[in-house]
């Protein structure tokens, strides 16, 4: 049986969101390590674009930073961060966005700024980094980050990156591109866990036109969230079955990807 | 017109305290030996502009050379947080500083604005965030046209007084060969008053010609060039070494307190008289393990005419 932390379990759970074909806008942290993981099991045509700007990236090992050199080298272009956020991003040309963040709210708003008074922070977050205009302008954004309920308010204390700020029109009222599926990942507890079991209820098939509105209880300790975006996806899908297990994406995290 | 110099006469010629610098590059081709010079110089209440302040600002930060910090993320990427930028943000050491932030995009604009010297830019980012309630360089405006949009989100010009950026290599007037992540740098260098640009290995002119699509930086916009080798270590430069990410793994334990993060200024900045010392303190071992193997562009046609 294999062993492995929460974030491990996290990363895997999350690369299953990444379709083949997709054009995903990667952040940094666990964001960063699903993609990569995705693109090296069961999404090779997954189409990586970095902050940074670089666009689809093919990186010969784990990039450490999301400007990391293997970004680069063997990309199929590498433009300015004005064009890839103008031109790409702002174009909406990129289906997926995927996020973290230290706290999301009922609405899908997201903080990664300042925990407590912005003018007198308890807490000083690293900003928004290019999260404000990945939410603002892909077609869905996905958000993964730990289940605690610190991190779940009712409120957000900053808005860093809108998500359906107070309702469901208000996007569309403030010109904000897509109809956002906002996911939750994450699970409680630190143990490592060590049964097949465990896993095995987070791994729900999910197919096209799934994603209406509601929360389903995935196990004893993982929720998943998720409303918004119906529409047909551009480019190929494999099935459920042929996409990413995490106990043979584990296996292939420490012995490929982690060099 | 050459307009060669070392990184000490170029940073004394064009650096005042109080002045708005911009250190260019994103993960990519920081200048940190311009901002260890900075440090040794002594400067103080700089309002230091970068995107991702980094371990460069941190340490300017801890040096007291920070008066204000202009950001879109501050963190120390896939490590943790930046503890100098945090220790003067929550606790005023060693000074208090004042902060503005954006996102990159909202960041990179000000720079675009500013290199266009236009009196704003319109962009899809800030709707619904809560940074336009703080920052007051962001604003909404009307949106002229019947075409889909009503109001806009826009940004003011940045345009610093000065810009350090770094290239792979240029010749002696300051026309600029970039390659790799390109980042902010050509938006920072067309948008200061002021240009130190500085590169791995300075080339005859024949060599930018031979190539003028990758002259991403003309010296119509640069005022001092400064031959530095490994001048972005412990960033990297694209074909010539790698990011050292050990460095900014030690980072976060070298700066766990303002007395330990002194004692690395010491050690590394303080007690070395340039660049050219600081990289022959390195562990040769260390300074191997960054070279990368060769892996070279097919050569292009321009044509003979």
């Amino acid at each position: 049986m294999a062993e492995y932390t929460d974030t491990e379990l996290m990363v895997t759970r999350a690369a299953q969101e990444l379709r083949n074909g997709d054009t995903t806008l990667v952040g940094v942290g666990v964001p960063n390590l699903a993609c990569n993981l995705a693109k090296r099991t069961h999404a090779p045509d997954l189409e990586m674009i970095y902050e940074s700007g670089t666009i689809d990236s093919n990186p010969s090992k784990l990039p450490l930073s999301i400007g990391d050199p293997v970004l680069a080298t063997n990309a199929q272009s590498i433009v300015p961060m004005r064009q890839g956020f103008g031109y790409y991003l702002q174009a909406g040309r990129i289906d997926v966005g995927f996020l973290g963040g230290a706290q999301i709210d009922r609405y899908g708003n997201i903080n990664s700024t300042v925990i407590g008074d912005y003018n007198d922070p308890k807490v000083r977050l690293p900003g928004s980094g290019g999260a404000c205009e990945i939410a603002s302008n892909t077609r869905k954004t996905i958000v993964i980050t730990p289940h605690s309920k610190r991190r779940f308010p009712e409120e957000v204390d900053f808005v860093t990156s809108p998500g359906y700020l107070n309702g469901r029109e208000s996007r569309e009222k403030l010109g904000l591109r897509g109809g956002a599926a906002h996911c939750h990942y994450g699970q409680g507890g630190d143990a490592v866990r060590r049964r097949r079991r465990d896993v095995r209820p987070l791994s729900p098939p999910r197919r096209d036109g799934e994603d209406g509105p509601g929360s389903h209880r995935m196990g004893p300790s993982v929720c998943i969230q998720s409303w918004g975006d119906t529409a047909p996806r551009r480019g190929g899908d494999r099935s459920y079955q042929e996409r990413a297990r995490p106990e043979r994406v584990l296996h292939r995290l420490s012995t490929s990807i982690m060099n | 017109m050459s307009k060669v110099t070392d990184m000490r006469g170029a940073i004394s010629s064009v650096v005042d305290d109080g002045e708005t610098i911009y250190l260019g590059g994103f993960t990519h081709l920081i200048p940190f030996a311009a901002g260890h010079e900075i440090i040794r110089q002594g400067y103080s209440d700089l309002n230091l502009v970068r995107a991702t302040p980094d371990l460069i600002y941190d340490q300017m930060i801890a040096a007291g050379c920070a008066g204000k910090v202009t950001f879109s993320w501050a963190g120390n990427p896939e490590v943790g947080s930046l503890r100098p930028f945090r220790r003067a943000v929550e606790e005023s050491v060693p000074n208090e500083i004042e902060i503005e932030e954006y996102s990159h995009f909202g960041l990179v604009s000000r720079l675009a604005a500013g290199a266009q010297d236009l009196p704003f830019l319109p962009l899809r980012t800030f709707a619904g965030s809560d940074y336009p309630d703080h920052v007051d360089t962001i604003r909404t405006v009307e949106n002229p046209f019947d075409n889909g949009i009503g109001e806009i989100p826009v940004v003011s010009p940045l345009e610093p007084d000065v810009a350090i950026v770094r290239a792979q290599r240029a010749d002696v007037e300051g026309n600029a060969h970039l390659w790799g992540i390109l980042g902010e740098i050509v938006e920072a260098a067309f948008a200061a008053e002021t240009v130190v640009l500085s590169v791995e290995e300075i080339v005859d002119r024949d060599v930018i010609q031979s190539d003028p699509n990758r002259t991403s930086i003309p010296n119509t916009v640069v005022d001092h060039v400064v031959e530095e080798p490994y001048g972005s270590h412990p960033s990297y430069a694209q074909g010539y070494y790698d990011r050292d990410n050990e460095a900014y793994l030690e980072w976060d334990q070298r700066s766990e307190t303002h007395e330990s993060t002194k004692e690395w200024l010491d050690e590394r900045v303080y007690g070395v008289a340039d660049r050219a010392e600081y990289v022959e303190r390195m562990e040769t071992n260390r300074l191997v393990d960054l070279q990368p193997r060769s892996n070279y562009a097919t050569p292009i046609d321009m044509g003979g005419y």
